[in-house]
């Protein structure tokens, strides 16, 4: 079984093929152009994942940018979504705090000063 | 009248690099101005990840990456003014700027950074026929309203233009509640980086449909809905082929355009291809002492090469300010029909290039050749071109050598 992928993790989008087994078991990838296309194929053929980028309500009623620090599941992006906006953050926020210490097994940090 | 060394006009990647650089080339006498209320440009709103893997491999939100600059900025104790608007630049390098602090303030400057980015192409540069009901945004303007300000612009979203902007806001719609119905791009190929369509629109089951435009819009007070039709090879809508999308949003994600009135009233010509200035190495326009970089010079795809303009620029400024520029060479860079620009598009002195170019079509197992009359110089092999991502290729002094002109080439396979 093959399927075709575009990598994700540098703007260079390599086209990738990946060999998998009858159970969907990755056996191997080509295509990349470097370790990290191997890495994200193999794992995006078990365990997809994806960074969240959004904005958050602030004290004041505002918005603020935040993000996973981490990749979380592909498949909890929407979960994460409702959960990023039932929270307000207190002001004032700066680059790098941490909102969330658990998030989707990351944490959700400010990427944006605020207040 | 003020007398300065250095000033630039912008605030965002470009400007603060380029002031970082200069600053760090020795220059002390450096402003920037900036019309926005803070510095960072078009990357406040880019709250989407990528950013800053050339520069400091890692991948950063937009806001994020302007942070680091700015903490530079304010470290270094550059100077800037924010809510200041430049009018105008005369050809003898007088700025005349407004603000609310400052009144209207004329700046002499000995050289002149101009970083004031791109904009987006509006709606009027389309002739899309049909009403001028609310509910159609360029893919930025909703980009601000959605990240910046907390607003949805809507629920049922159609996108005309597959630029990375636009991918961008299909996955921020569909995260934030709305259904992105489709993508049309008139070309039959996306403007965007492979990665965003992956990220962007397959992970969601957003279709693509390429050779795909927008030929009317419905509704007369909100936006109702909106036909598309498949294109033919000329980008004319094929009869028949037209679809009906009930909608209440368009986004418009169709290009960006250097903003350079400022850079015409100062007497410089643009080129008919980048709309933007013509540089030399130095990123020197025509005129000694102006300089232009990032989005105002060339529309760029990674704000990393902004940067990495921007440095250029800066440190040539402070040079020019400090004893000036070494010119001792004119080698002029021509293209081919395939390779639609180059930056520099000329060589005034001798040394090491990088010359970085876009291609007008998609090329697969081409050629790079960089030739020196029938001298070769470079002949790189290319997998993949595509016009929505920038090349680069380096030349050394040795291999430059007498030449006078260089002419670049894509040779297909």
């Amino acid at each position: 079984m093959t399927r075709e992928l575009t990598c994700i993790i540098c703007p260079r989008g390599c086209a990738m093929k990946i060999e998998l087994d009858e159970s969907g078991k990755f056996i191997s990838v080509s295509g990349n152009l470097c370790p990290r296309g191997k890495k994200y194929a193999e794992n995006e053929c078990t365990n997809p994942m994806r960074t969240l980028t959004t904005t958050a309500k602030c004290s004041d009623g505002s918005v603020v940018a935040v993000r996973s620090e981490g990749a979380i599941p592909k498949g909890k992006l929407f979960e994460a979504m409702s959960t990023v906006n039932s929270i307000v953050v207190p002001l004032p926020v700066s680059v790098g705090d941490v909102i969330l210490d658990d998030f989707y097994g990351t944490k959700l940090i400010a990427t944006a000063n605020k207040g | 009248m003020e007398n300065r060394k250095i000033v630039i006009i912008g605030g965002g990647p470009a400007g603060m690099s380029a002031a970082i650089a200069a600053y760090e080339s020795g220059e002390r006498d450096i402003l920037i101005l900036e019309r926005d209320a803070a510095l960072g440009g078009i990357l406040q709103q880019c709250i989407h990840n990528g950013f800053g893997l050339h520069r400091f491999g890692e991948e950063l939100s937009g806001p994020e990456y302007a942070w680091r600059y700015e903490k530079k900025v304010r470290e270094l104790e550059i100077e800037f003014k924010l809510n200041t608007m430049v009018l105008d630049i005369t050809p003898d390098k007088v700025i005349t700027a407004t603000s609310a602090q400052d009144g209207l303030v004329q700046i002499k400057a000995e050289a002149i950074i101009l970083a004031m980015g791109c904009r987006e192409r509006p709606r009027g540069a389309l002739n899309i026929p049909g009403e001028r009901p609310a509910g159609i945004y360029s893919a930025g303007m909703a980009q601000k309203l959605v990240n910046m300000m907390g607003y949805m612009p809507g629920k049922n979203v159609v996108i005309l233009g597959s630029g990375d902007i636009g991918l961008i806001m299909a996955r921020r719609m569909t995260l934030e509640g709305a259904k992105v119905h489709a993508v049309c791009e008139l070309m039959p190929y996306s403007g965007g980086l492979a990665r965003n369509i992956e990220q962007c629109l397959n992970d969601f089951g957003i279709p693509l449909k390429l050779s795909h435009t927008v030929t009317k819009i419905h509704g007369k007070e909100r936006l109702e809905g909106v036909t598309i039709s498949r294109v033919d090879e000329n980008r004319r809508p094929i009869e028949g082929s037209e679809e009906y999308i009930p909608c209440d949003t368009l986004l418009l994600s169709v290009g960006l355009i250097p903003e350079n009135e400022l850079t015409k009233s100062a007497g410089l010509s643009l080129s008919g291809v980048t709309s933007g200035a013509e540089v030399d190495q130095y990123r020197q326009t025509e005129k000694a002492g102006v300089f232009s970089c990032g989005n105002v010079l060339h529309v760029h795809d990674l704000v990393d090469f902004v940067s990495e303009e921007a440095e250029i620029a800066g440190k040539s400024a402070a040079a020019f300010v400090n004893g000036g520029l070494e010119q001792n060479t004119d080698i002029k860079i021509n293209t081919d029909g395939k390779i639609r620009y180059t930056v520099p598009q000329r060589i005034t002195a001798k040394g090491d290039v990088s010359v970085y170019f876009r291609v007008g079509n998609i090329y697969r197992n081409s050629k790079i050749t960089v030739k020196d009359g029938e001298r070769v110089i470079l002949s790189k092999k290319k997998e993949k071109l595509a016009p929505g991502e920038m090349e680069c290729v380096k030349l050394t002094a040795a291999e430059i050598g007498d030449a006078t002109a260089l002419s670049f080439s894509i040779e297909e396979a």
